[in-house]
């Protein structure tokens, strides 16, 4: 009996050290990659200091490196693809949380996890046949007549731009933030809906009052971990964006962004500075990765923090 | 612990499917090629020959087809080629953790003086770069001077009823529309081969952009490779812009007529730019380096570019260094039929002759593989 309880406690202990080493490795992981790009980005940053945030010349033959542009197109494609995403996808988790009739939920939840399984290649090429000819002969004239007043709308309809890049992204983080908002909703307790019905609250206040402020830190969890996606694409939105690293107010014009710059230029790096610019552009989006989730996180911690007046259990 | 019973079954369960389904992937790895092949002797007893080369892409699809032609010609050697890009591949030669690397673009002075050895380059064929454009309403080659070609790529020309182009085209019906002008995204050799052709004509593309892999241009939009300059070409009506010939051949693309030194109007084909390789080898330095662009010939193509392998002199094992000697000698004979189905260009003669004296240099400890 003794040996058994005490074979139980070598393994025990075995275990603990064996999920403790593969929590570790994560810690390792990243600081061997931080480590790999700060030696990387030296020479870039070394050269440029400051001005390689601000600088808004990109030019490799003349080792003029500076990623404003970049920055900015990798900050305004993601909003854009928030904008679009954030509302339809707590509508679609919403409904099939709530609302769905059930012979309908399942297929619905189904086809939504689907979308998240396709290539972002796919999308990049779907965006390129489909939706920038589609953008360029409807919906971009049509915005530049009704809305062409604010500086978002200006320019001629090339269908690649900002805003085709946002919509594609918009499709593709919306399955993330839709199918993680509905397993939050789902995990909300019964008895805080009853407790609404019962004080004789509809259907919209319950879900208003009682539902989504209950699931408030874990939506906000969805869409920071869409926003991470839409930060870090590359394929899809370098084959909708233009490739033209400018900074402009308008979404109808082209834009680039961080990782569409690596993935475009890495492999056939023309210089020891080109190279050295590029990894220093890839410690930037890990830094602005990082930036974002600290974000998320203090937001998280700043809600569950003030009550609500609606009990948690 | 009711639960947990069938739980555990079921766990165990997925556990033998998993089993079984690794396993049976095993077996058919072990099935087929490569490892099949591998375990054929050569005559004298002695295992086969393993090459590993890296490098360019544009090359890959030549590259490969070689390879697999060449393990019919010769059994007991493996080639293995992967496209990294053209600078991975100097690197990797650099290194020596190759035998042999592929690049569009010769290797610099500065690189070759890294080099811990000689390094020859060897052009493996020739290629072009086609300007291709979508104008609804035209149906026959649109014509371009150089220069003209560099205002447009500069923003200076912006529609396409410019005077400079209606001229040059008056029997063409231009349209009344803007250009948009697209270029390659990504770092390739084929944006290389077409600034430095526009360096080499245009001495304000030349001081404002410059040659290379990659460009800050002055104006347009960036498709990701070939097909994604094709891709944009095809929707934006007004556009223009370059690709490899190749892509352009096989997806009937229109080809513009780009006049050459010689001031005739040509457009991209195998013919033209083998005519361009000819052309240029007057100029051919000894190691065999030269540029392509704006070569001289009547009917030379100027936007093209050679492709090319490098490899080491001085070989350090002998067995290795016979292959690849061999490997190449019937890369630039026999793999030259290859070339032309897979539409490159092939070498012309002059410089077979000249390729031929330099494999016949690559030695082991002073003695040529071939004599």
């Amino acid at each position: 009996m003794v040996g058994k309880a005490g074979r139980g406690k070598i393994k025990d202990t075995l275990f603990a050290g064996i999920s403790g080493l593969a929590a570790l490795s994560i810690i390792f992981i990243i600081i061997v990659m931080l480590y790999e790009l700060v030696v990387g980005a030296g020479p870039a940053l070394a050269r440029f200091g400051w001005d390689f945030l601000t600088g808004t010349r990109w030019d490799p033959v003349r080792e003029q490196f500076g990623a404003w542009p970049l920055i900015y197109g990798t900050l305004v494609s993601s909003f854009v693809a928030l904008a679009l995403a954030v509302p339809l996808s707590l509508g679609i988790a919403i409904y099939l949380a709530e609302l769905a009739p059930p012979w309908l939920r399942e297929p619905v939840a189904f086809l939504v996890e689907l979308l998240a399984a396709i290539p972002s290649v796919v999308y990049g090429l779907w965006g390129l046949f489909v939706l920038v000819p589609w953008l360029r002969t409807t919906v971009q004239p049509f915005l530049g007549n009704t809305l062409g007043f604010l500086p978002l709308f200006q320019g001629p309809p090339l269908g690649m731009g900002m805003l085709a890049a946002g919509l594609v992204l918009a499709i593709m983080i919306l399955p993330i933030i839709t199918s993680i908002t509905r397993e939050v909703l789902l995990a909300v307790p019964s008895s805080q809906r009853e407790a609404m019905l019962a004080l004789g609250a509809t259907r919209w206040e319950t879900i208003r009052m009682a539902v989504l402020p209950y699931g408030r830190s874990g939506i906000v969890g969805a869409v920071i971990l869409g926003l991470g996606r839409a930060l870090g694409e590359t394929m899809a939105v370098t084959m909708v964006i233009g490739n033209r690293p400018q900074v402009s107010l308008s979404l109808f014009h082209p834009g680039q962004t961080i990782a569409s710059v690596i993935a475009n230029e890495f492999t056939e790096g023309f210089n020891e500075m080109h190279l050295s610019a590029l990894l220093a552009s890839a410690l930037l989006l890990f830094v602005i990765t990082l930036l974002v989730n600290i974000l998320a996180r203090l937001m998280v911690w700043r809600m569950n923090k003030i009550p609500q007046g609606v009990s948690r259990e | 612990m009711e639960s947990g019973k069938p739980g555990r079954s079921i766990a165990r369960r997925v556990t033998g499917i998993l089993g079984v389904l690794v396993g049976g992937i095993l077996l058919a790895a072990v099935a087929c090629a490569p490892w099949g092949e591998e375990r054929r002797i050569e005559p004298g007893g002695k295992p086969p020959v393993h090459l590993l080369g890296v490098g360019a892409s544009f090359p890959y699809p030549l590259y490969s087809k070689w390879i697999e032609e060449y393990r019919k010609f010769n059994p007991h050697v493996n080639i293995d080629y992967q496209s990294i890009g053209s600078s991975g591949g100097i690197n990797n030669i650099l290194r020596g953790t190759v035998d042999f690397a592929g690049s569009d673009a010769p290797m610099t002075d500065e690189q070759l003086a890294r080099a811990p050895a000689p390094i020859f380059h060897l052009p493996s064929v020739a290629g072009a770069v086609a300007i291709t454009y979508n104008l609804p309403g035209v149906d026959k080659d649109l014509k371009l001077t150089p220069q003209v070609l560099a205002d447009i790529f500069l923003g200076n020309i912006t529609e396409w009823r410019d005077p400079e182009l209606t001229s040059l085209n008056p029997e063409l019906d231009l349209p009344d529309m803007g250009i948009t002008v697209v270029r390659r995204s990504d770092g390739s050799g084929t944006t290389k081969i077409f600034t430095e052709y526009l360096s080499k004509v245009s001495p304000v593309w030349a001081e404002r952009v410059g040659t290379g892999t990659s460009v800050e241009w002055p104006t347009g939009i960036g498709g990701k490779g070939n097909e994604g300059v094709a891709g944009t070409i095809k929707q934006i009506p007004g556009s223009i812009g370059y690709v490899e010939m190749a892509y352009a051949t096989q997806n009937g693309l229109p080809r513009a007529l780009i006049q050459n030194r010689a001031g005739r109007f040509v457009g991209p084909t195998l013919e033209t730019t083998t005519a361009a390789a000819a052309g240029a080898a007057v100029q051919m330095l000894e190691d065999m380096r030269v540029s392509l662009t704006d070569a001289p010939g009547e009917d030379s193509y100027p936007i093209a570019g050679y492709t090319y392998l490098l490899v080491y002199r001085d070989q350090h094992n002998q067995r290795r260094g016979e292959a690849l000697a061999h490997f190449l000698w019937w890369a630039l004979h026999d793999g030259q039929e290859h070339a032309r189905e897979l539409l490159y260009a092939p070498l012309p003669d002059n410089v077979v002759k000249m390729a031929e004296a330099k494999i016949k240099e690559i030695n082991y400890k002073g003695q040529p593989f071939i004599e």
